[in-house]
């Protein structure tokens, strides 16, 4: 699938017979493929720098368990892996049916696109629901981040361990919340594009960058589990 | 200039009436603008005004130490609160407003797509969407310099930013926007880079202004999210207590340090790659010569990226890193000797038994060799443990980075902005007035910045106010030296300004550059190219029985 400049020499500016109706095709890329791989590229390298970014909460996570280890794994006793494993098996299946979703794009089946997008965009809300139980759960026991941590009856008087825990808890989760929340809105954008017939075999580049980024929250989560409810 | 590329490509159009500069005319064809050639024009007058903010500060610092009573006409005119804003605006402004954005937003806009001979960068509208990021951000930083007032210094080091009144979140929030508009633009590159070149173009056939672009990208996409993040928590510390750099809270203040210059080192070479890779271009137009040892600037480039990763300890050697640690970081920080050791000797093999004419741009690029080797020896007076201790916190070190950030950077910026002028604005500008700024630039940095160096060894310690009365007579050279570097600069805009108006209309290729975006207009039409250009000859190749067709 990848054009090296070389190849284009033979597709000139217009010159290509099919990609000049294409109304997506954009003036400065010569074909609707070398389009494509770039758009692809660049989703890539966006993705690398939320790796990183995600990759600075988790470093810094990593520091402050190194300082409080025995306060780490008390305070993770305080979360429900069930719920946690939950959404990861959630979260799994709405990447399967982002997969089928791109397949169906690129196969010009316009139903059974819109069927897999719903169902991802399904999961992700099942996703945010549980979350949205886990969250009120921690706010009625006080255990809050930053200094609104308030609960009572553990931990070792003058430290801050437990507030520690659950502040990263809450930014680490909570700005990959956001991001499920920015998928959601993205699916739907997908949506009502696909019902507008937008999309088909020679342009669903949207559909296709959309997948990959909700197959990093989908990554970024298989990490966060771990790293916050298997704790021992 | 009988070896010029005006040829095949330019020769048979005259030049059009219509260029990119007045296709469509009005402020919002310029606001709404997806073309990458006036993009880069915004960027420019954006950065240029921050330039004149950022110096003014300066200006400012240097008048604040001109003697130690802090008086002018017999008046004391200047608080200890107001010079430590004055260096905090100084710095953050020229970091992230200016020399961050400078090269990359608006020369390389503007220019490494026509030196790819492509009709844009790959994303044009991700493009426009940076430069008001960039703008977003410079109303915030001013924003919470009006509103308050930021007395950190650029660092933001913690403690002192997470307890010192005044707008220190807007400022920091300010500098996460731009982080992000620096992301965009270096994603922007990178795709631009490995997608649009043109057919024929090799990766070995690449202007190294190209390489030197494509490093520095590599290094906005790796270290620039690292940096938003820690501001992020610095904020949330600040307003809310996480207890991660709070000593209170039980956290490291040395850990911000970390987090910072994990960025903040990489982001140095963020501000000198592209003043390189301007060189790269001066020296072998004015020397008229094939450039010498092309791919070991190319690799050296991608070096210096890579190896800007593992040294950020440096600057923690006396803020209570480990013995190890600091030997470690130590033994790395001389690594980056190497690859700016090949560059210089590659430049100056370049200008041996050339054929050099001293038009303006060379006048900057001579400038730069003499100030960048100073820059760069001193820097290993730091990764030398033992020398380092002496010399921490000294003016010895803002001699050092003001040897590379400005007389490396800024002055390779001027010699880019002379070079490419008839380009992108389509007029020569005033030959003698441009060399009397460049010269005059030279002197004054040398009368400003090289008296630190001395005023360092002795011990003076950087960021004070006060200061002991032996060292009056070079403080005061030093602010003398700012005066010429004021009315350099002023000249050098008078005279860039006025060209504009009276200046000669440039022909396609004044220079007898090699490269592309000297086989077009000047200035160049909306599309770039008439024709898609194609590779025939290598970059810099000025050997004449090459030049053959017509």
């Amino acid at each position: 699938m990848s054009t090296t400049p070389a190849d284009l020499q033979h597709g000139g500016h217009g010159a290509d017979g099919h990609d000049e109706h294409n109304a997506y095709h954009q003036h400065h890329f010569a074909t609707m493929e070398q389009q494509f791989d770039t758009s692809k590229l660049g989703m890539w390298l966006f993705l690398v720098t939320e790796v990183l970014t995600f990759g600075g909460l988790f470093a810094g996570f990593g520091i402050l368990q190194g300082r409080y280890p025995q306060e780490f794994i008390e305070a993770h006793e305080h979360l429900q892996r069930l719920y946690g494993a939950t959404n990861t098996v959630v979260l799994l299946v709405s990447s399967f049916t982002m997969v089928m979703a791109v397949l169906a794009a690129r196969t010009n089946q316009k139903k059974k696109l819109l069927v897999y997008l719903a169902l991802t965009i399904l999961c992700a809300c099942i996703f945010m629901c549980i979350k949205y139980v886990e969250y009120s759960h921690k706010y009625h026991e006080g255990l809050l981040p930053f200094q609104w941590y308030s609960h009572e009856g553990d931990g070792i008087p003058g430290s801050h361990g437990y507030q520690a825990f659950f502040s990263f808890y809450f930014m680490m989760t909570g700005l990959h919340g956001i991001h499920v929340l920015t998928g959601i809105g993205f699916l739907s954008w997908l949506m009502v594009r696909a019902s507008r017939d937008e999309f088909s075999s020679t342009y669903y580049t949207p559909v296709d960058l959309v997948g990959l980024f909700w197959h990093l929250v989908d990554l970024v989560w298989i990490y966060l589990f771990p790293l916050y409810y298997l704790i021992s | 200039m009988e070896h010029t590329l005006t040829s095949a490509h330019t020769g048979e159009h005259p030049r059009p009436e219509k260029n990119y500069l007045n296709e469509t005319t009005g402020i919002w064809s310029w606001m709404s603008t997806l073309d990458h050639k006036r993009i880069g024009v915004m960027y420019l007058v954006g950065i240029l005004t921050a330039f004149m903010i950022g110096g003014t500060f300066a200006l400012l610092v240097r008048l604040a130490l001109l003697n130690p009573q802090h008086t002018l006409f017999g008046k004391v005119w200047v608080t200890a609160e107001m010079y430590n804003r004055f260096f905090t605006l100084h710095g953050v402004v020229m970091v992230f407003l200016f020399i961050i954005p400078s090269i990359p937003g608006s020369l390389t806009n503007v220019i490494l797509p026509l030196m790819l001979g492509a009709k844009d960068v790959a994303f044009p509208r991700l493009n426009l969407m940076s430069f008001y990021l960039w703008v977003v951000g410079a109303i915030m930083g001013v924003t919470s310099m009006i509103v308050g007032a930021v007395d950190t210094g650029w660092t933001f080091y913690t403690p002192y930013s997470t307890s010192t009144d005044g707008t220190v979140s807007l400022m920091v929030m300010a500098a996460f926007v731009l982080g992000f508009s620096s992301i965009l633009t270096g994603l922007n590159f990178i795709a631009t880079v490995h997608k649009l070149r043109a057919p024929g173009m090799g990766w070995f056939d690449m202007p190294l202004f190209v390489w030197g672009m494509y490093s520095t990208a590599v290094i906005q996409i790796l270290a620039t999210p690292v940096l938003a993040i820690t501001l992020v928590l610095l904020a949330i510390e600040r307003s809310f207590g996480i207890g991660i750099f709070d000593a209170r809270l039980g956290g490291d203040p040395v850990l911000f340090q970390h987090f910072f210059w994990f960025y903040s080192h990489p982001a140095v070479y963020i501000m000198i790659l592209p003043g390189m890779a301007i060189i790269s271009e001066l020296i072998p137009t004015f020397c008229r010569k094939t450039m010498f040892g092309y791919r070991a600037i190319a690799y050296s480039s991608v070096s210096l990226a890579l190896v800007s990763f593992i040294v950020w300890g440096h600057h923690m050697f006396v803020a209570g890193q480990s013995q190890l640690a600091n030997v470690v970081f130590s033994a790395l920080t001389f690594l980056v000797a190497i690859p700016s050791g090949v560059k210089v000797f590659n430049w100056l093999s370049t200008m041996y038994k050339g054929n050099i004419s001293f038009e303006t741009p060379m006048v900057y690029a001579l400038s730069f060799l003499f100030l960048f080797a100073i820059g760069g020896l001193t820097g290993i007076f730091f990764a030398t443990l033992s020398v380092d201790i002496h010399l921490t916190d000294t003016y010895f070190v803002v001699a050092h980075f003001h040897y590379v950030m400005m007389g490396s950077t800024v002055i390779a910026f001027f010699g880019g902005l002379h070079y490419w002028w008839p380009k992108i604005t389509g007029r020569m500008y005033n030959e003698f007035w441009g060399r009397l700024g460049a010269v005059l630039v030279f002197i004054g940095f040398n009368m400003t910045f090289g008296s630190q160096f001395i005023m360092g060894s002795q011990g003076m310690p950087r960021r004070y106010f006060n200061y002991l009365d032996q060292f009056q007579p070079i403080h005061a050279f030093s602010t003398y030296g700012s005066w010429v570097l004021g009315v350099a600069f002023l000249i050098t805009a008078i005279n860039l300004l006025a060209s504009l108006k009276t200046g000669a209309l440039a022909p396609p290729n004044p220079w007898g550059g090699t490269t592309m975006e000297w086989m077009t207009d000047s200035p160049p039409i909306m599309h770039n190219f008439h024709d898609q250009p194609v590779l025939e000859r290598e970059p810099y190749d000025y050997r004449p029985k090459r030049v053959t067709h017509v």
